[in-house]
């Protein structure tokens, strides 16, 4: 399947099974994650984010299907996997009694080792007090926690695995966690970032997953997967229009007077654009799907397959 | 030209303050439908159940009274259970327990209201609820009403059961009202406690602190002098619980000391919370340090860390404890021989004739058998660093799965070493210092105190297996060892066959000091408790974690 050309992917996922008791966390999921990418990976709550996360830590064993982490399997060769990974769950959750330097350093020492000039600056850069101990932090400064220890980690680290790690941070540390982020792939390190902030993955990722109900929905680039949906478009007309709702590919199409207003196939949209021009543009805006609108069709038939079943 | 709204009336604010006490108070008791039964039951059956055996014991009023001259006589005694009062048979069992149900009493409340208001607020869940219409004082209300109940059912199934089997029932109510009295005070101590510290666990053991020096001061002010002067005891609430002398012309006017005496902690609980924040406190949280000491750089580390408050404790306790067990044990084993029948117990659960080894037997029995409720604590860490999302940081370092558990095992399977060793070193020192004899005993004790140890360990790795094999189900593992506990405590005085005594690990091992030992038991047990741990790690290895 994969080209043997392409450098060999950090992670590979294929038809990856889990269930606990009677839920099918993960159905048949597929991912691939390549060398050096920073990676969006998007699902609804409950979709399987975690549940393929914890799979590829080894903390999980899957029922079916297979995960390759940087060329090895997560679950027999965790341990030496973990020297060469980094990762911040999206809970975290601290031992009350210990600062958060100490936690710090601990998670850098179990690693294999932490830059301490970059702890340093990181510190800074995020703004955490490391003397409070671990009960006294909120929320957000609980995962700069894990943030640091992370992106603090020893050059061995090659794969930074975040969780939804930016849950409870301040749109401030959300821009410095962006930068480090971009950092991070500018040392060649690979990110897969679990998220719901879609602006966050739009800005950062090269390419992005879709899950849902524990399989894969959609991947690619954000430019592929635009590709595959709607574009938006308003335009004046000089004349009126003829024929457009004939035309394949249009959706939602509302004519006020010369106005018209619809929704277009991506894929299509060179047709639709011609059969316009017949009848003389004075105005054209058209928007490319934004990542939302992406996620949300994908979410929004989900819902409806969902109470057509019911 | 603004309006203003009307202040509202005091009572209305109270009112306001208390909003949503109710609904807090259902979900406390929904919340502790099993921990307050339990308590109430364990403790009622425990106080009901001394009065039986001391109807069997001491049927005739000649051997009551001789046996309550003997204690009184008796610092050591005196020190421990304090002084009789009456010697009836309600009177006994007064004596014996008033002063100890009324400390398993406030141990109950106390975690009864930490657990509902600090753990709370640690947390975070009672933001939450703060956050609905949750007035400022209705969580520590609802707390306080949660221990409140626990205590009057305490009151009821104590002073109901104690009528039922025909004692007076003016004395039951008494006795009854002594121990649910003392409860409902260290309830509110425990809630001064609450707003004082940022962590639940400091405020148990702050609270806690304040009953051992309560237990402490009655202790020394009853050793000091018979009957009932001492300062030292009026200043102690457990010195009021036994002052009440149910069975022994009750004086109910304590019950009104008691009451105000909670009265005036709550009051300061009360002003207390109306000062501070939520989720704050009026003990400052010190800083630590920026960066991690060296040793904090494994799991082994890590485990240390998490651990060595807790093993000091319990080094401490068993200290503490076989100090006083050793100095006791000689007035102890010169008190027991007057009784036929409790010579007759004694020796079968120290196994010998000798009444002062029999003694020192059953008591290096009785820290052998808590430390087995130190070394399981110690492995079911782990189960709580799994539930809490801890373990899995630490797994995603490069940290293998048995290296993890081995850090916390080796904390329970060498700390409860460690702390049988130190209190059958106080023990054996403070029996020989008590009896005039330096160096004597104390090989002996010792090595008796430290045969525990293959017991221990297999309760040990009974835990362990749990936690391999039925994480879901790992905290169940508590009911085994409370079921051994039992056996090993009650089985001696209820004629329990043999076969069943058997069952708890303690049942194989020989009476030290005093019996012959072979190896074969020890052995057996420390291959079975082998067996128990590889089988858990293999379930630990193969398991999903976190």
């Amino acid at each position: 399947m994969t080209t043997a050309l392409s450098p060999a992917p950090a992670i590979r996922v294929d038809g990856l099974h889990k269930s606990f008791g009677r839920t099918h966390a993960l159905d048949g999921l597929d991912l691939r994650v390549g060398a050096g990418e920073v990676h969006g990976f998007l699902g609804p709550n409950g979709a399987g984010k975690s549940t393929t996360i914890r799979v590829l830590l080894g903390l999980l064993r899957a029922d079916g299907g297979t995960a390759r982490l940087l060329g090895r399997d997560p679950w027999q060769d965790a341990v030496e996997l973990h020297r060469r990974i980094a990762y911040v769950p999206g809970d975290v959750t601290l031992w009350r009694n210990l600062s958060g330097g100490e936690v710090i350093d601990l998670y850098g020492r179990l690693r294999g080792g932490l830059d301490t000039a970059r702890r340093a600056e990181l510190l800074e850069r995020f703004e955490l007090d490391p003397t409070k101990k671990g009960r006294t932090y909120s929320k957000g400064n609980r995962q700069k926690v894990a943030l640091v220890a992370a992106f603090a980690s020893a050059p061995e680290v090659e794969l930074l695995i975040l969780d939804e790690p930016t849950s409870g941070l301040d749109p401030l540390m959300e821009e410095v966690f962006q930068n480090c982020v971009a950092e991070e792939r500018d040392r060649g390190r690979t990110v897969l970032l679990s998220s719901h902030v879609l602006s966050e993955v739009e800005a950062l990722c090269d390419r992005v997953s879709i899950i849902r109900k524990g399989r894969t929905v959609a991947s690619g680039s954000l430019g592929e997967l635009r590709h595959l949906t709607r574009t938006s478009v308003v335009a004046e007309l000089a004349g009126m229009p003829n024929g457009l709702g004939a035309l394949p590919g249009v959706h939602g199409l509302e004519i006020r007077g010369q106005r018209v207003t619809f929704q277009v196939d991506t894929d299509k949209l060179d047709a639709v654009l011609r059969s316009l021009g017949t009848s003389g543009v004075r105005s054209l805006t058209s928007t490319p799907p934004t990542l939302e609108e992406l996620f949300l069709r994908h979410y929004q038939d989900d819902a409806r397959s969902e109470a057509i079943a019911r | 030209m603004t309006t203003m709204a009307a202040p509202l009336s005091a009572p209305a604010v109270r009112a306001r303050q208390l909003a949503g006490t109710g609904p807090l108070l259902r979900l406390a008791l929904r919340r502790d439908r099993v921990l307050i039964p339990a308590w109430v039951l364990g403790l009622g059956l425990v106080v009901v159940g001394t009065g039986s055996s001391f109807e069997a014991l001491y049927d005739t009023a000649a051997r009551r009274a001789a046996l309550a001259a003997s204690m009184n006589g008796n610092g050591s005694m005196r020190a421990l259970y304090g002084p009789v009062f009456g010697d009836s048979v309600g009177g006994l069992i007064a004596w014996r327990m008033a002063g100890f149900g009324a400390v398993l009493a406030a141990v109950m409340s106390l975690l009864i209201v930490v657990r509902h208001t600090r753990e709370e607020e640690e947390t975070g869940r009672q933001e939450l609820l703060c956050a609905a219409m949750v007035g400022r004082r209705a969580p520590l209300t609802a707390a306080l009403l949660t221990a409140l109940t626990a205590n009057a059912a305490l009151v009821v199934v104590i002073a109901g059961g104690l009528a039922g089997s025909g004692r007076p029932a003016a004395g039951s109510l008494a006795l009854g009202l002594a121990i649910g009295c003392t409860g409902m005070l260290f309830a509110a101590l425990a809630a001064i406690a609450a707003q004082l510290t940022e962590s639940a666990r400091l405020a148990k053991g702050l609270t806690g602190a304040a009953l051992g020096l309560a237990f402490a001061l009655r202790a020394a002010g009853d050793t000091a002098t018979t009957g009932a002067g001492s300062p030292l005891t009026w200043i102690s609430p457990i010195g009021w619980a036994q002052n009440l002398r149910a069975y022994a012309g009750e004086r109910w006017w304590l019950v009104l000391l008691f009451l105000a005496a909670a009265a005036l902690a709550g009051c300061v609980a009360y002003a207390l919370t109306a000062r501070r924040d939520l989720g704050m406190s009026f003990l400052p949280a010190r800083p630590g340090p920026a960066v991690a000491p060296r040793s904090l750089s494994g799991p082994f580390g890590l485990a240390w860390r998490l651990q060595r408050t807790t093993l000091g404790g319990w080094t401490l306790g068993f200290v503490c404890a076989g100090g006083l067990f050793g100095g006791i044990a000689k007035g102890a084993a010169d008190l027991v021989g007057g009784n036929e029948r409790t010579r007759e117990i004694f020796a079968r659960m120290g196994g010998q004739q000798n009444l002062t080894d029999a003694f020192l037997a059953t008591m290096a029995g009785m820290l052998g058998m808590v430390a087995a409720l130190y070394a399981v604590g110690a492995v079911l860490r782990l189960h709580g660093e799994e539930t809490a999302g801890r373990a899995e940081p630490v797994l995603a370092g490069a940290v293998g799965r048995l290296r993890w558990t081995a850090g916390h095992l080796a904390l329970a399977y060498g700390g409860s070493a460690v702390i049988l060793a130190f209190g059958g070193l106080a023990l054996g020192v403070s029996y020989d210092l008590s009896a005039g004899d330096p160096g004597g005993r104390t090989g002996p004790v010792l090595a008796a105190t430290l045969a525990q140890v293959p017991a221990v360990w297999t309760l040990t790795g009974l835990a362990v297996l749990a936690f391999g094999l039925l994480p879901r189900a790992t905290t169940a593992v508590w009911a085994l060892v409370g079921g051994c506990l039992t056996l090993g405590w009650v089985g001696p005085s209820l004629d329990v066959p043999r076969w069943a005594m058997d069952l708890s690990p303690y049942g194989h091992l020989p009476k030290l000091p005093g019996a012959d030992a072979t190896a074969a038991p020890f052995l057996w047990l420390l291959a079975l408790s082998a067996l128990f741990t590889a089988a858990g790690l293999v379930g630990v290895r193969r398991r999903d974690l976190g």
